[in-house]
């Protein structure tokens, strides 16, 4: 096997490890859009990395965490609703980093590959910082696994009881940034969100618990990843949208299965 | 007697609204007190207020030192994304698994451990809220509404079952109820709330007091809506709540 196709493979399973049981967060507390917002947010990261020439994937962090806060400060108004206002900040923010990419003087950058990932170019640096990514956020997730569900099923429940609601929140929001920043090679800032909500909600079908739903998503990622990597190989197309689709196949297929137990 | 909850002059203002106006109360262990008022009156915000989830404009609360409170929401409503089992859900409050057993037995749904949540009845789900609470082993019990969604036969029930858990375990209960009669045999003092305290006492004595039939009409007016749907009861005292007020602060 090709070495790049190893590396691809590698970074694949790691990034599809963790939207396994982090996917299930997005989903059970409704945060599909939420997600997207902060993916598009991303692109803009990509700019400030090439500006401040950092590391793409600490300045995407970076700037996910300050969306992350910004909607966090403006859920308090309440002229409009929630998903206007990510509307918004999602598609300014997804413009105002393709103007600032374009900007860049001297900036020869693959704009598809951004947008739409680019895993057969992973190296293996890449590789090895995907996966110290993802076992952090998986430690993370385990670690506070009982008081992020606490707080998914009921907030005020969980606060009386003690869980420190604003420090588990934002525990999350920098592991969907963390994420974030590891899955744009992978699928691209575009289809981030897919990675995360896909496999979870097919695992909904068959999981009987919470966590049986996070580790099946994990497997159902990991599946999609290597049969996308596949189709790439053997169709010759792009490999990021192959990945989602196989993905989204699943999703369709465990519906007409019919696998429905609650 | 030990004074559990104290609250002083708790005073509630957003925007131009008044929410609470100068409440101040205390529960003391082994007691039952039960909050009632029209809608609007403003019962949530207090509750919330005392236990902390929300800050009051002005006023204290002060509770006992290192007090456990246990806390039934008015509200439980899990994605149904999400597959929890009764179980799953008693876990989040305390992972021993016999400890769950025991405060369904306690409240009386032992079968349900391994129902998924999403299926549980009105009166099924109150219950499995009211183990939660248990499962703390509280000091301190505050429950929002305890027999929301539950029929009239279960409501009673409920409020019995409430009235024994005080008397084996000797804590104090807060609770808000809609319905002053249902709850009377279970309840030492009644609190009668519209923004401010109208009035307190016995069931007995708020029951005969004319602020309360004010705001609540005749007793015979119960019997009717005891028939009707619950939303049918909400919506004919919302009606009147101009009137209300006017009489409260006569009162």
């Amino acid at each position: 096997m090709a070495e790049f196709l190893l590396y691809a493979l590698l970074a694949g399973l790691g990034v599809a490890l963790i939207t396994g049981p982090l996917g299930a967060f997005v989903v059970w507390r409704r945060m599909a859009y939420f997600g997207d917002t902060l993916a598009h947010s991303a692109l803009l990261g990509v700019a400030l990395s090439l500006w401040l020439a950092i590391t793409p994937g600490v300045a995407i962090t970076i700037v996910c965490l300050l969306i992350a806060i910004g909607l966090f400060a403006l859920q308090h108004q309440h002229t409009l609703a929630a998903d206007t206002l990510l509307g918004i900040l999602s598609h300014s923010s997804l413009a105002l980093g393709l103007i600032a990419i374009y900007l860049i003087p001297g900036a020869r950058l693959n704009l598809e590959g951004i947008l739409f990932g680019d895993l057969l170019t992973v190296s293996a640096e890449d590789t090895m910082a995907i996966w110290l990514v993802a076992i952090a956020v998986l430690v993370l997730l385990i670690w506070l696994w009982r008081p992020l569900l606490a707080i998914t099923v009921h907030q005020d429940l969980a606060q009386v009881e003690g869980t420190p609601v604003a420090a588990v929140k934002a525990a999350l929001m920098l592991a969907l940034a963390l994420v974030i920043a590891i899955a744009m090679k992978v699928v691209g800032v575009l289809l981030i969100t897919a990675l995360l909500v896909i496999p979870a909600a097919t695992a909904r079908r068959f999981a009987k618990s919470p966590e049986a739903m996070a580790i099946f998503g994990s497997i159902l990622g990991c599946l999609a990843v290597i049969c996308g990597l596949a189709a790439s190989w053997f169709a010759d197309t792009p490999v990021g949208p192959s990945i989602v689709l196989c993905a989204g196949l699943f999703f369709v297929l465990v519906q007409m299965l019919g696998i429905n137990r609650i | 007697m030990q004074t559990l909850l104290q609250a002083n002059n708790i005073c509630l203002r957003i925007g131009d609204h008044e929410i609470l106006d100068k409440v101040s109360f205390q529960l003391q262990a082994n007691q039952i007190i039960t909050l009632i008022g029209p809608n609007g009156a403003g019962k949530t915000s207090l509750i919330r207020i005392l236990l902390g989830l929300q800050k009051a404009t002005s006023g204290s609360v002060t509770l006992a030192t290192n007090i456990r409170i246990g806390y039934m929401p008015q509200k439980l409503a899990i994605d149904l994304s999400l597959p929890l089992s009764v179980h799953g859900f008693l876990r989040l409050a305390d992972t021993n698994s016999r400890h769950a057993v025991a405060a369904l037995e306690q409240v009386g749904v032992p079968h349900l451990l391994n129902s998924p949540m999403a299926h549980l009845s009105g009166g099924e789900t109150q219950r499995v809220l009211l183990a939660r609470a248990l499962l703390r082993k509280p000091q301190l019990l505050v429950l929002d509404e305890p027999v929301q969604g539950v029929d009239v036969n279960g409501q009673e029930a409920l409020y019995k079952l409430i009235s024994q858990i005080r008397d084996t375990s000797g804590c104090g209960i807060l609770m808000i109820s809609h319905d002053l009669h249902l709850v009377m045999a279970s309840t030492d003092e009644v609190l009668c709330l519209n923004r401010h305290l109208c009035c307190q006492g016995t069931p007995e004595v708020v029951s005969a007091n004319p602020i309360y039939t004010e705001l609540f009409g005749v007793r015979t007016a119960f019997y009717t809506h005891h028939h009707d749907h619950e939303h049918d009861l909400h919506g004919a005292v919302d009606n009147r709540e101009e009137d209300r007020h006017q009489d409260c602060h006569h009162g």
